[in-house]
């Protein structure tokens, strides 16, 4: 079996936890990856203190954008938004556990860019944001 | 009566079929449509020709020069040939399809069309032949329509019909389409155009590889191909042009090798072909493209065209039988070989991941022809192509690849 589709990735992708919309919402931030289509659509609730208490993902594409994003925001929630400022690739990684070559990785991040877009109050999710 | 190909024969002129993706694992090449395998043939031509013969071509008397300047320009002749065009001063070297489309657009279409003039192109164009069109509107207020396609993936001719009596000046559309394989009626698109006097621009770079083209019985006004999705190498394709349309356009781009003379504040472009082609050409690739077209034409496109609809016909008939697959475009008679498909429940980046680590290589995503995705509502589709050296196995591993990554995804 590959890594790449190890099953968490597959359950992630199959059952989310966190696919959804909230509304009311305090940030909500929408993308695409340009080169699959692939769509992620992140809403959140933040408390007075600045910590997210409630967050959901919507949207469609491969697994592996998917999954990513269920992940993580299920990584997200309960954390303040200081600390998801600093979330990098590798923290996605991390989570994900596998490997990813370079097409595959911007399915992966997509997810990351379009919540630090959201959380800093960007108009565009950039790539700098999750390198 | 076309022979049926000795493909076992074929396959040994493309060594890279035999090289394996990873240990153990033989590559499966499915993705021809975006660009074709090379044969030793071309390989070597190209080779030999740096090897023996590089020198810059024309002006130079010196041996080299002369004999780079004769293969250079014999390959046009074999090329003017291979689609009948009437004389090798109507062949264009170009880099690509997308360079020829653009040609027409910057030369022909911003000296011809002002304001409101109407241009109608089809709802299954690549990007290359939409971009340049968006990119005039913008600057010339130029007007686009479309030829809608049918649900079975076919041109809609009566509303062709309808949009012509709106004259348009230019009507410009794929002779095949590269997501679901349509083969247009190319010639009868052409006719009805001309009718009302519109000028007819050809998106050839499919139908070039896998039809016998004749450009003076189509009676297109321009036709565009790339070499590298016939047996060529990349960077060179061509524009074929009726000679008239090209005598009264001006120059494209401007430099060495496109003038007669040149005066400190003023210059007098050459003649056809080489006021299009500024600058020093791709001399080797126009070598290897010869020799593609005299390998096409050796095998013989009516018996390759044969081959691919037996395996067009074969794959999608497996394809079919999976469950969950639907397949894009018309039955395998309308169609060239191509069959793009979703698998449901899997995002085509995943199938054509999966198929990867079996050797397969398939194209996922949505083909430079996102428009065409929009219409039937999904974002991408899995695209297995295939070409003169496609097999029967290959589609049998292909659907077994499939049936895994259902699995999988149980
Ligand atoms: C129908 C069609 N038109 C145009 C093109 C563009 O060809 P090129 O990239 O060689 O310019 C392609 C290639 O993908 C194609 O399939």
């Amino acid at each position: 079996m590959d890594d790449l589709y190890r099953e968490v990735i597959i359950e992630h992708y199959k059952n989310p936890g966190y696919r959804g919309k909230l509304d009311p919402h305090d940030i909500s931030f929408a993308d695409n990856n340009p080169l699959c289509g692939d769509h992620i659509q992140i809403d959140l609730r933040v408390d007075a203190g600045g910590v997210v208490t409630d967050a959901r993902f919507d949207g469609h594409g491969c697994a592996i954008s998917q999954a990513s994003a269920d992940l993580l925001i299920e990584s997200v929630i309960g954390k303040p938004l200081e600390e998801i400022k600093k979330l990098n690739k590798d923290d996605l990684l991390e989570l994900l556990g596998i490997e990813l070559g370079p097409v595959r990785l911007k399915c992966a991040l997509l997810s990351l860019k379009v919540l630090k877009a959201g959380v800093y109050g960007l108009g565009e999710a950039s790539d700098s944001l999750v390198e | 009566m076309p022979m049926s190909l000795n493909i076992k024969e074929i396959r040994k002129d493309f060594p890279i079929l035999e090289r394996e993706t990873q240990s153990g694992v033989r590559l499966t090449y499915l993705d021809s449509t975006a660009t074709s395998q090379k044969p030793l043939q071309v390989i070597e031509a190209m080779n030999d020709y740096y090897r023996r013969s590089n020198a810059n071509i024309h002006r130079g008397v010196h041996t080299l020069a002369e004999e780079a300047t004769a293969m250079y320009e014999g390959a046009r002749e074999k090329i003017a040939k291979f689609i009948n065009a009437s004389s090798p001063r109507e062949i264009i070297y170009t880099r690509n399809t997308t360079e020829s489309i653009n040609l027409v657009a910057y030369s022909w279409a911003r000296a011809n069309l002002k304001q409101g003039d109407l241009v109608i192109l089809t709802e299954m164009e690549h990007h290359s032949n939409l971009v340049p069109w968006h990119m005039l509107q913008a600057e010339r207020g130029i007007e686009l329509d479309f030829i809608p396609v049918t649900d079975d993936g076919l041109l809609d001719l009566e509303v062709y019909k309808a949009l012509l009596k709106r004259t348009p000046k230019l009507v410009s559309f794929t002779h095949m389409s590269n997501v679901l394989g349509t083969i247009n009626p190319a010639g009868e698109i052409i006719r009805l155009g001309h009718e009302v006097g519109a000028i007819m621009l050809v998106d050839g770079a499919q139908s070039v590889p896998h039809l016998k083209v004749d450009v003076q019985a189509l009676d297109a006004d321009f036709y565009a191909f790339s070499a590298h999705k016939m047996c060529g190498p990349t960077g060179i394709g061509a524009l074929h042009g009726k000679s008239a349309l090209l005598e009264a356009m001006p120059p494209f781009m401007g430099g060495g090798d496109m003038i007669k003379e040149v005066k400190l504040r003023s210059f007098r472009p050459n003649t056809l072909p080489h006021k299009f082609e500024a600058g020093t050409p791709a001399i080797a690739e126009a070598v290897g493209f010869g020799v593609a077209v005299d390998y096409l034409t050796k095998i013989g496109m009516d018996d390759i065209a044969a081959h691919e609809h037996e395996i067009t016909s074969y794959a999608l008939e497996r394809l079919e039988e999976i469950p969950g697959v639907k397949l894009f475009g018309p039955s395998a008679d309308k169609k060239g070989g191509v069959a793009a498909f979703t698998l449901e429940g899997v995002h085509p980046h995943d199938v054509a991941q999966i198929l990867d680590r079996d050797g397969i290589a398939v194209r996922a995503g949505h083909h430079c022809a996102q428009p065409l995705h929009e219409k039937f509502s999904i974002p991408a589709t899995s695209r297995a192509s295939f070409y003169l050296y496609s097999t029967k196995e290959e589609v049998d591993l292909l659907v077994n690849g499939l049936y895994k990554v259902k699995e999988m995804f149980g």
